[in-house]
């Protein structure tokens, strides 16, 4: 760990003030995953802004029916939100399925959105890495990538995004609001926050240097029954190798319609619209699951170790589709 | 002198004597020792290579940075004597040179290390230590160099390498039924939960290192012999340790840079190392290929059985797992061959990890025995009976004590063995298929030479020393236990105090000795005490010495074979659309001779049977053929079981009083859970999806791949 300053922001405009002046300060909220990093030496910031106790950690019901989580809501506090357990099922099932009860505790839900990969060769300073280290290489082609991406990877870069609140936010259409140092604010859509790796995966996401997150916005519920679903190498504290966030409007036995996000297979949350788009258009449900399962992994491609997971995913999304739907195989 | 009689202790389910102070945060672990004098830091710089030399190093910026107060290399390490040669009798005793040259031998060897007064201090210092190799070549993957395995001189503890019982080629070329089936074992860790540590300290030419050993003798005499100074002037004291399992037998690098730190800086240093670097520096459970073969009658009789093993070692040191060691006692089949070979690769060599020997064997024998059974259509728990013997097959004499067949039996009854399902995916809960499993565990029982002293003070207060250690045990409960009852004073009266190397000399923890070895030396102690009481009426101290041999003087340990057995059982559900497996109950009976104390040895039993469950399920440390490092090297991708893998696991031990084992009838329980209990595991995922699993873990890829 480098040595560095810290200051704690008095509020959001100020924070994102703070960390645009130097090109080497970053924000801290709950530092679960930043402190780790810094501690292994890949996160080396000379200065740190704390954002965990700015007056971002409410959540209000918006007018349209929807609900607005301050960006500081620790991941627990999210989870048991009545509010959210009552109409947003499919985000407290996934932020429970994450991490450990300690470190709900400290997690926040713009840090969590922002947290790096997994990828064990990015955490360790000693191997080559695109990521960390641009124009290095990287050392998960042809090497251990059980873990790495089956979609939407590049050569660059086969890195996996590990949240699993993300998963759950990017079916549920959130919007991501932030402001910039000079007081501007923007929402972007959770589909068009994170980019793709082929232009460069060192910048992950659209956001710029100093760009603070303040809260996240959910529009009201999609119809229908929602289940998230996350797979993983043992019961609980392990990120998902496939995860499965699905919203199934079902009647009598009847699909009309749904939403499908997938984690763990790609650098960000994989959402693909033609998968939606079967869902309904088959009269029987297993056929338009099955279809849906194929769209979603169109064009997926395995690096070695993961091969599995493009089978997993399908298999995964065929069952949980089935669960929301409540048509049990 | 006559001294009051109280109930019985030795037995009871006493809870610890230490607990309090643990679970209060009293008991100092080897970084939390307090002393006189505010120590600097320590920190290691890893080799970031599998092989080569350190061509150059640039430790001026850590020099520069603030509060650091040395950086010692190659340059300016003291000198050492050499490592020496990959073999020796005494290893654990043997000097270890760290820093001694330029050469790296394995990827996190440690190349630089930076004292500072404050840890942040060391630790940033210890980022800006730039290195320049000359990189050769490593020689990684087992399978790759298969070629190039040998035949060590003996296996771990001195055993055969290879040994042959009858024909076993003709009987399997007679069959009629055979087995023949290649396994992999992962390489794994022992992930004890505090890290390796120590402060050392010196005054005058005397140094005394608090760290966290397993067998304080043996890291005594390995320092003095790496400072090359006499075993008089080093104190190793090691009152608590959070684990061992094997990693901490012997002296690794922060005992020897912390004792450097010291005495050039002339105050105490203290050091630990990071998880990533107790993944590269303290060795490892071998990655292992082995290859059984059974035949037998149709009835089930074995008429031969066979176990050829070929394991990761390391050209520095050699360690050869005994993985096919307990195939020769366990089964009595008229012909039993036995097989070790060693693969050297550029890494850290392997170790001693709970169960050496037994923990990955019956992983591949208990499956292959499994296989046996359903392709004869028997009951795996009969045909296990069908197969007992009480003459050891290849030692040729009786057991001492043998209850395999009454932890089989018993352990079928409680667990509802006769409610299994009979064929693999017979069984169904909603979206998962359900099985069960039995295997069978064995484990040698050893006698160590110990030493241990009581003292009755004038208020009949009762002291016992030992150089003994507590690895989390409960030995310090154990051994208050037996003092007190055969003082017959209550258990508050005794102190225990463990782990000086001042105390008389003990075998240490390891190898599920350590039990039954202090605890007949206190016995002895304390009957010599009560002996010398009976004689006056005088009150004053009374102090006695007492002692055991070990079994290599003891004439029972030639008469009878040694061994502790058991029989798990598990329930397993596997999701059939995603693989996933999960323990659903778990027990496991267990004949262990006469139990010191029953709740702390059941724990034991507990805790061996989880990591069963974890090392078939779940642990791979997964080595780069590239660089030559544990890719998954934290405890975030290297998976150990959670609490929600292991709902219930429960564990009994039948009635048993092994009076050939020692004076006090009581066998070795540490190792005795894991051996077997991951076999369990796999054979009730056989049972589940009709998929068998020869690769472990067994993770949900190979069983939806199956
Ligand atoms: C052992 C372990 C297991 C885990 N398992 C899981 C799991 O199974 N599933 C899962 O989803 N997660 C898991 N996590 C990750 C955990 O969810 C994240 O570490 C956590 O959500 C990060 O939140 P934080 O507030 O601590 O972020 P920090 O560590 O404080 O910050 C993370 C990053 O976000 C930036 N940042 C923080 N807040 C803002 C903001 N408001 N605006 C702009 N930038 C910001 C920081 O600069 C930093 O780059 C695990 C973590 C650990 C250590
Ligand atoms: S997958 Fe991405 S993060 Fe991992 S080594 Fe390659 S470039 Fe780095």
């Amino acid at each position: 760990m480098t040595p560095f300053t810290y200051e704690r922001a008095i509020d959001a405009a100020a924070a994102a003030r703070a960390v645009a002046e130097r090109p080497d300060a970053a924000f801290i909220a709950g530092g679960t995953n930043l402190v780790d990093l810094m501690k292994l030496g890949v996160a080396r910031p000379k200065h740190l802004v704390d954002v965990s106790r700015l007056k971002l950690d409410t959540i209000a019901e918006s007018e349209d029916g929807g609900l607005f989580i301050g960006a500081q809501v620790k991941n627990s506090a999210l989870a048991a939100d009545a509010r959210v357990r009552g109409a947003y099922p499919l985000l407290s099932r996934a932020l429970l399925a994450g991490a450990s009860g300690q470190l709900r505790n400290a997690a926040s839900t713009g840090g969590n959105l922002l947290q790096r990969t997994r990828c064990p060769y990015f955490t360790n300073t000693a191997t080559p890495c695109n990521k960390r280290s641009p124009g290095s290489g990287c050392s998960a082609l042809g090497g251990f990538n059980r873990i790495h991406a089956v979609l939407g990877a590049s050569d660059a870069c086969i890195a996996t995004h590990p949240s699993d609140m993300a998963v759950a936010m990017t079916a549920l259409d959130a919007q991501v609001r932030t402001v910039t140092g000079d007081g501007a604010t923007r929402e972007i859509p959770m589909s068009g926050l994170y980019r793709d790796p082929a232009q460069g995966p060192e910048a992950e996401t659209v956001l710029t240097h100093g760009e603070l997150i303040t809260a996240v916005r959910l529009p009201p519920p999609p119809p229908g029954r929602q289940v998230y679903r996350k797979v993983r190498d043992r019961a609980s504290y392990a990120f998902a190798l496939v995860s499965v966030a699905a919203v199934v409007d079902a009647r009598d036995g009847q699909v009309l319609g749904g939403r499908l996000a997938l984690g763990g297979v790609a650098h960000k949350p994989w959402r693909v619209s033609e998968a939606e788009q079967t869902l309904g258009a088959e009269s029987r449900p297993e056929a338009s699951f099955a279809a849906a399962a194929d769209a979603a992994l169109k064009g997926a491609h395995g690096y070695g170790a993961n091969d599995f997971k493009i089978d997993l995913a399908k298999r995964t999304i065929r069952r949980t589709l089935a669960d929301a739907a409540g048509v049990s195989s | 002198m006559a001294l009051d009689i109280s109930a019985n202790p030795i037995g009871q389910p006493v809870d610890r004597i230490d607990g309090r102070l643990k679970v209060t945060g009293g008991a100092p672990y080897a970084y939390e020792h307090r002393l006189e004098r505010a120590p600097a830091y320590g920190v290691i710089v890893p080799a970031t290579i599998a092989k080569g030399r350190v061509r150059a190093i640039d430790a001026a910026g850590a020099e520069a940075a603030p509060g650091v107060l040395l950086v010692m290399t190659h340059r300016n390490a003291p000198k050492q004597p050499a490592f020496g040669p990959p073999r020796a009798s005494a290893r654990f005793a043997r000097a270890r040179p760290y820093l001694g040259d330029d050469r790296v031998r394995h990827w996190g060897e440690p190349v630089a290390f930076v004292v500072a007064e404050t840890f942040e201090a060391a630790r940033a210092a210890a980022a800006l230590v730039t290195v320049e190799y000359e990189a050769e070549t490593p020689a990684l993957g087992l399978e790759r160099h298969l070629k190039a395995a040998y035949a060590p001189e003996t296996i771990n503890v001195g055993m055969k390498t290879d040994t042959s019982e009858g024909d076993f080629e003709a009987a399997f070329a007679a069959g009629p039924v055979t087995v023949d089936a290649t396994y992999h074992v992962a390489q794994q860790h022992h992930m004890a939960l505090e890290p390796h540590a120590a402060i050392a300290s010196w005054d005058g030419d005397e140094v005394t290192v608090r760290t966290s050993a397993q067998n304080v003798a043996n890291t005594r005499k390995a320092l003095a012999a790496t400072l090359e100074i006499p075993l008089e002037k080093v104190r190793i004291m090691s009152p608590y340790v959070g684990g061992g399992f094997g990693g901490k037998l012997g002296m690794r690098a922060e005992v020897v840079l912390a004792a450097f730190g010291a005495r050039a800086l002339k105050r105490p240093v203290k050091v630990a190392q990071t998880r990533q670097q107790v993944f590269s520096n303290v060795g490892h459970r071998p990655e292992a290929i082995q290859k059984v073969r059974l035949s037998a009658t149709r009835d089930g009789r074995l008429t031969g059985v066979s176990h050829e093993v070929w394991m990761q070692s390391s050209p520095i040191e050699e360690f050869a797992e005994q993985t096919a060691s307990s195939t020769r006692a366990l089964y009595g089949a008229p012909s039993i061959l036995t097989r070790h070979r060693l693969v050297n690769l550029d890494m850290q060599g392997g170790e001693p990890v709970r169960a050496p020997g037994e923990a990955p064997g019956l992983l591949a024998l208990e499956s292959a025995v499994d296989e046996l059974a359903h392709k004869l259509g028997l009951d795996p728990v009969e045909m296990r009976i069908l197969n007992d013997t009480q003459i050891d097959p290849e030692k040729k004499v009786p057991f001492s004590s043998r209850k395999l067949v009454e932890c089989l039996r018993e352990g079928a009854a409680r667990f509802g063995w006769s409610d299994r399902p009979k064929a693999p995916r017979e069984r169904r809960d909603g979206p998962t298929l359900i099985g069960y499993g039995v295997a069978a565990a064995i484990r040698p029982n050893y006698l160590g030479p110990c030493a241990a002293t009581v003292r009755v003070a004038e208020d009949r207060t009762v002291r016992v020393r030992t150089d003994m250690t507590d690895i989390g045990t409960g030995t310090y409960t154990i051994l208050a236990q037996v003092a007190a009852e055969e003082l017959g004073v209550p258990l508050k009266a005794v102190t225990v105090e463990l782990g000086d190397s001042r105390f008389p000399v003990s075998p240490g923890s390891g190898g599920s000795w350590g039990a039954a070895s202090s605890a007949s030396a206190v016995l002895d102690a304390a009957r010599k005490v009560k002996a010398e009481m009976a004689r006056t009426d005088e009150a004053r101290v009374f102090e006695a010495t007492g002692s055991v041999k070990g079994m290599r003087e003891t004439q029972s340990y030639k008469d009878f074979s040694q061994y502790c057995f058991g029989a798990h059982f598990a329930e397993v559900a596997v999701d059939e659309d995603t693989g996933e497996i999960r323990l659903r109950r778990m027990l496991g009976a267990f004949a262990a001779g006469r139990i010191l104390n029953a709740k702390t040895a059941r724990s034991q039993m507990i805790g061996g049977m989880i990591w069963g469950v974890s090392s078939a399920l779940f642990e791979e440390a997964v080595v780069d053929p590239r660089f030559g490092h544990v890719v998954n090297g934290d405890l975030g991708e290297y998976h150990v079981a959670a609490h929600a893998d292991v709902p219930n696991v429960d564990a009994f031990f039948v009635d048993e009083h092994d009076d050939k084992a020692n004076p006090l009838g009581a066998k070795g329980v540490g190792e005795l859970g894991i051996c077997g209990a991951g076999a369990a595991v796999a054979n009730a995922v056989f049972n589940a999806t009709g998929v068998r699993v020869r690769e472990f873990p067994i993770t949900l890829d190979k069983v939806l791949i199956g």
